[in-house]
């Protein structure tokens, strides 16, 4: 099958200055791909902000690294394994797990948690497509938590959205984060006559073709793409490569991921700028048939490359026999810089890695999309008499519900470092080994991002920056998964561009690094395009124990509001899940305000006022206050005319999903008021913890509830999946 | 001074979380001891950490019962040394035969990581030593395999000779025979436990409104190491 399109085949003769043979295009053709090549995106990928004071390596290779002082390194990448869930859910979303980890371990850093950001059609309703929906999100749970749990590394966090536009479909994003000693990450530098040694499982004709396949919309199952997961050996590849990192055994190291030996290979040997000359009879096979064309592209997962020198080529064959590891000397590091192949010592495939590994940009075109304007204003819902009726049918939207039937079924504290456990912070909050702690967490919102893919992105990042925040962080650095359907459709395309700019725009102005990330296009199915969405990761960095601040309420607080509240309910869970309605204007992200009471609010939680935080985001102001009720078991009474806010409804008030608020309880209403007003940000008092929960407006009483109701509700989501 | 072996197989992986706790927090010296190894000496005490040895293939712990080590560590159990078995160490131990019983899936059928509260049955064993009778405290359990069963005549033999060490308080995170959460050889020196002590040792790590009283499993272990004349 010719995966290059006529005007690669062109480019790669004209610079070959002949004509390629059939593994030469094969193996162009998976490292060509969108998946590998990032042809579409590279031109707007060079925008992004990448680096900082504090950033060691940047994005681009497998994983970003952060210094975070005392000699220790932080690691961060993030993938998605879509088309490969969408088909076989359990063994795609565990071989995703699989391709993370590796990324964090070719860094030379052990990764110390997992989280996944995951996007399904709706699991509750009558529509046909619920059945499926609940397979495929069942059993990517049930991959993620495999995978995870054998491995040993804790899946800690992450976030869910339910969504029409996946039906048929998913998204599996897959962060992974690694700490280290920095003087450990692997240099990456060969010389020539150093050996280039694959370790790991063996090359069987799984995953053929998987990263072209990848690179199209999903139309029919394609099963021989599918890889198959092996956590256990890949928990023996984990810790070989550690011992080996620590013994100065590895000169370079790439894992096996999209593409197979083609891109690992190319890519390695470009990165190196030496050449590669490799045997491809040496690979250990899992099928005595294979052709170089099948072992060159099969995408058999848990693989690692290393390149190593000879001197110390025995030191790394011990560590791999002790686990017991199949590993073979593919070839050796050339004078030249190009890539040879051989089979049975015949030269199959001889090319310039630089070559390979640089596919030529494809030029899109872009076209603003003519549904933004029909979607900007949409007839307003009737405001429900019954509000707590609408609390409650919040809580329990999947979306929004506890996600506790999900990380229940992951390790989520293995490796003993997880401080602030899923289900009870705003953010995941991992121990280091210097004291400080990181917090992270991943963001999405398809909803925002298809009625604006500029300020829904915006959202997302300013939503990512608040949930670190409220856990008594600092953000320090980004990544980036950018995910949506054809970039050869034009209104596509100009999505992509538009959440690329919301990305510059806000990490300029905040200064935060971009350090990896991500581009996966073609999410499609004959149903149609996914909408755009964007998954941001946010990392940040907690200097003391005492800063670590959870978002349970409890006795004797008063409840602070920071930010403005405004009618901005497009997109909302309040319009979409309970009314059905899509369109309206998206939340706004005014980035000085934003910083501002980023700002003002981890002041509030170092000098000890706050005693517990949450952000506000979907369901709004009251399923932000029914969330702190629930993590408490303590309820509130809240008054919504002290609210600051510009909306003319209550409904409105209660759900709007307006972005850089902030709820705070404190035992010292006087200081923090102080603190607020002396920063100039729009905030107020707006009620105090009390035994049920009780919003009203001004004298009257307009929801009326039990922490129970709340509760039942609230953990709901094991009864649907029952 | 004494010192106290971890028992590491292929797929281990809360071996270095035991050690953390050892050596860090309570400042023992604990060795990483390779599952290949055939001879051990110079150990006051064994344990078999959690994880997911052999990746759990066949059944969980049962090809890591016939690891070199586990020899070793049947002829250790008989001199009368401690011997802690925890998660995955203690269907190892099972598989082994040091242990009587066996552990099934979970009866949620999923895998499940949270924690729970745990009463000590028995404090006069190596483990349990420095609780107080019936003490309840908060621990952790992560696994898919942990619903402990034995037949009656075995259930009623472990009540009979005291050999039910901790029991899941009112929350049975996997619907175990007897609530059982731990559970002692016949003398007392081998046991094995599904609940994770190691990551409930350090108040950080502690969930909301709970406690890491989980540490006085490793503190009794360290207080009842009988250090050996060094020859």
């Amino acid at each position: 099958m010719g995966v290059l399109t006529k005007q690669e085949l062109d480019y790669l003769e004209e610079n070959l200055r002949r004509k390629a043979n059939e593994i030469e295009q094969d193996i162009v053709g998976a490292e060509w791909s969108e998946h590998c090549s990032y042809k579409s995106s590279k031109k707007y990928l060079r925008l992004l902000p990448t680096k900082a004071s504090s950033v060691v390596v940047g994005s681009g290779y497998d994983a970003g690294v952060l210094d975070v002082g005392d000699g220790y390194v932080l690691t961060v990448h993030i993938e998605s394994h879509n088309h490969p869930s969408a088909v076989e859910p359990f063994g795609g979303a565990a071989t995703g797990v699989g391709g993370v980890i590796r990324d964090i371990m070719s860094m030379g850093t052990r990764p110390i948690a997992v989280l996944d950001a995951l996007r399904f059609a709706p699991i509750t309703g009558k529509r046909k497509a619920v059945a499926k929906s609940k397979w495929l999100f069942k059993n990517v749970v049930k991959g993620i938590a495999d995978y995870g749990n054998c491995i040993g590394i804790p899946t800690v966090g992450g976030e869910i959205e339910f969504d029409p536009s996946f039906e048929d479909y998913c998204l599996v994003d897959v962060a992974s984060i690694g700490f280290g000693r920095k003087e450990d990450i692997v240099a990456n530098q060969a010389d020539v006559g150093d050996v280039v040694l694959l370790a790991g499982g063996s090359t069987g004709r799984d995953g053929i073709h998987g990263a072209s396949f990848a690179s199209k919309a999903l139309e029919a199952e394609n099963r021989s793409a599918i890889q198959i997961p092996d956590p256990f050996l890949e928990k023996l590849l984990l810790e070989a490569t550690m011992e080996a990192v620590k013994q100065g055994c590895i000169k370079g190291i790439k894992d096996l991921g999209g593409g197979g030996l083609s891109c690992c290979l190319s890519e390695t040997s470009d990165n190196l700028g030496k050449g590669f000359d490799v045997e491809l009879t040496r690979v250990h096979a899992r099928e005595s048939d294979m052709t170089p064309n099948e072992l060159m592209i099969s995408e058999s997962q848990e693989r690692m490359l290393y390149v190593a020198d000879k001197a110390r080529l025995p030191a790394l064959q011990s560590i791999l026999d002790k686990y017991e590891i199949k590993h073979s000397v593919l070839g050796v590091v050339c004078e030249h810089q190009d890539l040879v192949v051989r089979h049975d010592g015949k030269v199959v495939a001889e090319m310039p890695s630089h070559l390979i590994a640089h596919a030529p940009p494809a030029d899109r075109a872009i076209k603003r999309p003519s549904y933004l304007n029909k979607l900007r204003s949409v007839k307003q819902p009737k405001t429900p008499t019954n509000l707590g009726k609408v609390l409650l049918s919040l809580l329990s939207n999947p979306t929004i519900a506890s996600k506790r039937w999900i990380y229940q079924q992951y390790d989520h504290e293995v490796g003993v470092r997880t401080v602030v456990k899923p289900g009870m912070g705003d953010a995941a909050v991992m121990r280091l080994d210097n004291r400080k702690f990181v917090a992270i967490k991943l963001d999405g919102n398809s909803k925002h991002c298809y009625l604006d893919p500029y300020l829904g992105t915006l959202g997302c990042l300013s939503e990512g920056c608040r949930n670190v925040i409220c856990t008594g962080a600092e953000p320090v650095g980004m990544v980036d998964h950018l995910q949506f359907a054809s970039p050869e459709d034009p209104e596509i395309y100009w999505t992509f561009t538009q959440a690329i700019n919301a990305i510059v725009d806000y990490c300029k102005f905040m200064d935060l690094p971009v350090v990896g990330g991500k581009v996966s296009f073609y999410n499609e199915t004959a149903k149609g395009p996914i909408k755009p969405s964007p998954v941001i990761g946010t990392l940040g960095l907690v200097q003391s124990a005492s800063h670590i601040t959870r978002p349970a309420l409890s006795s004797g607080y008063s409840i602070f509001v920071v930010g403005q509240t405004v009618p901005e309910m497009g997109g909302s869970e309040y319009y979409e899940y309970i009314h059905n309605v899509i369109g309206g204007p998206v939340p706004n992200v005014d980035l000085r305000v934003d910083r501002q009471n980023g700002n003002v609010v981890q002041n509030l939680i170092k000098t000890g006022l706050a005693t517990c935080v949450h952000d506000c985001s979907k369901g709004g102001l009251a399923v932000a206050l029914a969330e702190m009720a629930i993590a408490g078991s303590t309820g509130f009474k809240v008054d919504l005319d002290s609210v600051p806010n510009s909306c003319m409804r209550t409904d409105d008030l209660l759900f709007s999903e307006s972005h850089s608020r902030y709820i705070v309880g404190t035992k010292e209403p006087e200081k923090v008021c102080k603190v607020l007003s002396s920063a100039g940000v729009t905030f107020a008092k707006i009620g105090r913890a009390a035994s049920t929960i009780e919003f009203a407006k001004g004298k009257k009483k307009l929801i009326k509830l039990t922490l129970k109701q709340l509760q039942t509700s609230f953990y709901s989501l094991g009864k649907v999946m029952q | 001074m004494a010192k106290i072996g971890i028992a590491v197989f292929p797929g281990s992986n809360c071996d270095r979380d035991v050690h953390h706790v050892l050596n860090k927090v309570l400042g023992v010296q604990a060795d990483f001891i390779w599952h290949t190894k055939d001879h051990i000496t110079g150990y006051e005490a064994m344990i078999i950490p959690g994880g997911f040895a052999f990746g759990d293939r066949l059944r969980a712990g049962i090809i890591a019962a016939y690891s070199p080590i586990m020899q070793e560590v049947k002829r250790m159990a008989k001199d009368g040394l401690p011997i802690l078995g925890i998660c995955n160490g203690f269907q190892i131990l099972v598989e082994s035969g040091l242990l009587p019983g066996a552990l099934m899936m979970n009866d949620s059928l999923r895998f499940v990581c949270r924690w729970t509260e745990v009463e000590v049955k028995n404090n006069k064993t190596p483990f349990t030593s420095k609780f107080a009778p019936r003490q309840r405290f908060a621990i952790p359990v992560a696994h898919g395999e942990g619903r402990y069963v034995a037949d009656n005549k075995i259930l009623k033999e472990l009540k009979k000779k005291n050999q039910i060490v901790l029991q899941y308080s009112n929350d049975d995170p996997n619907g175990s025979s007897d609530l059982i959460a731990a559970i002692c050889s016949e003398e007392g020196n081998v046991m094995g436990m599904m609940p994770h002590p190691e990551r409930a040792s350090e108040s950080v790590l502690a969930a909301e409104g709970a406690k890491n009283e989980a540490i006085t499993i490793f503190r009794s272990l360290v207080s009842n190491l009988k250090p050996k004349a060094i020859a």
